[in-house]
């Protein structure tokens, strides 16, 4: 990655142009060709540095509502447990973490019932009953950027 | 939402593709003009629907390879100083405040990224003599079972 792969993934990841011909745009802004543009994003999305272009839509807009929720796992289970919780297409984001809470997901669903019968899905099949749901009640800033 | 703009969702909450003109791409999927969803698109992230358009990294592979939950316990009177102090701070990406349960004080949320560990409890040691706020816990990532972009509508149309 050099410094104009640094430059590009600053611009890139904060304002993707909405036209016709983005990476024209793009390269204008950095002095590279459109060409130049698409194959470095190309070999960046290769690289798995980036993992997608595109929306991040607010849920609540487009009315859904979405969760985190913590729970506590036998560690010796815990990747079984993951897999059944990440099979699940309303879990967005699944994580161990290192605490006796070890295990945290986000959910997106279209309500709250949703997000009951979910979760009363997730003890059911995991076994797990020490699960806490944590709706946001304050989002505060969402800085999305990184500095390269 | 009308079934259009479902259909325009489920089209694009995957991605567009990485091509010359990718909303072209898309759009012909769609049966519509590239010129009608460049439109909605538009008026989508002017109204806040769309909150960013955009790359979405993977940190880890972007050297930001560390990333803890912070979790902070609160008073509901300090809590927009603190939140102030925590979005200023370098590497903190998200803040929330959520309910406390039964064993687990916490009730502000922040998510630290780093180049490593250290890194991570520096940005909350930091952050606690900002703030004064000494009850807190770094949940560190011991593994990502899964991170993909949510899917809306997966009912009515492909997610992908």
């Amino acid at each position: 990655m050099d410094e104009l792969d640094k430059r590009l993934l600053n611009v890139i990841q904060a304002d993707f142009p909405i036209s016709p011909r983005p990476y024209r745009v793009l390269g204008e802004r950095l002095g590279i060709t459109e060409e130049e543009a698409v194959s470095r994003t190309r070999a960046l999305a290769e690289s798995g540095i980036i993992r997608r272009i595109g929306p991040s839509f607010d849920s609540r807009k487009l009315g859904h509502t979405s969760t985190l929720v913590a729970a506590k796992v036998p560690v010796e289970n815990l990747r079984e447990v993951a897999e059944i919780v990440s099979s699940f297409p309303q879990v967005t984001h699944n994580y161990g973490r290192d605490h006796e809470y070890n295990l945290w997901f986000t959910l997106i669903c279209r309500d709250e019932s949703e997000i009951e019968r979910v979760v009363s899905d997730i003890k059911a099949r995991t076994g797990v009953s020490d699960m806490h749901v944590l709706p946001a009640e304050q989002m505060f800033k969402v800085r999305v950027s990184f500095e390269f | 939402m009308d079934e259009t703009q479902v259909k325009t969702i489920t089209a694009i909450q995957s991605g567009v593709p990485i091509s010359a003109e990718p909303f072209r791409e898309i759009a012909e999927k769609l049966g519509t003009s590239e010129d009608a969803l460049l439109d909605q698109l538009r008026k989508w992230k002017d109204d806040g629907t769309i909150r960013r358009f955009g790359a979405i990294l993977r940190h880890t592979e972007a050297g930001f390879s560390v990333n803890a939950m912070g979790v902070w316990d609160v008073h509901a009177e300090r809590i927009e100083g603190f939140a102030r102090a925590a979005t200023s701070s370098e590497g903190v990406s998200h803040c929330y405040q959520r309910p406390r349960f039964d064993g687990f004080p916490y009730n502000l949320y922040t998510m630290i990224h780093g180049r490593s560990r250290d890194e991570c409890e520096e940005t909350a040691r930091k952050i606690r003599e900002q703030t004064g706020i000494t009850e807190y816990e770094l949940l560190f990532t011991t593994e990502e079972f899964k991170k993909s972009p949510p899917v809306y509508f997966a009912d009515r149309g492909s997610a992908e």
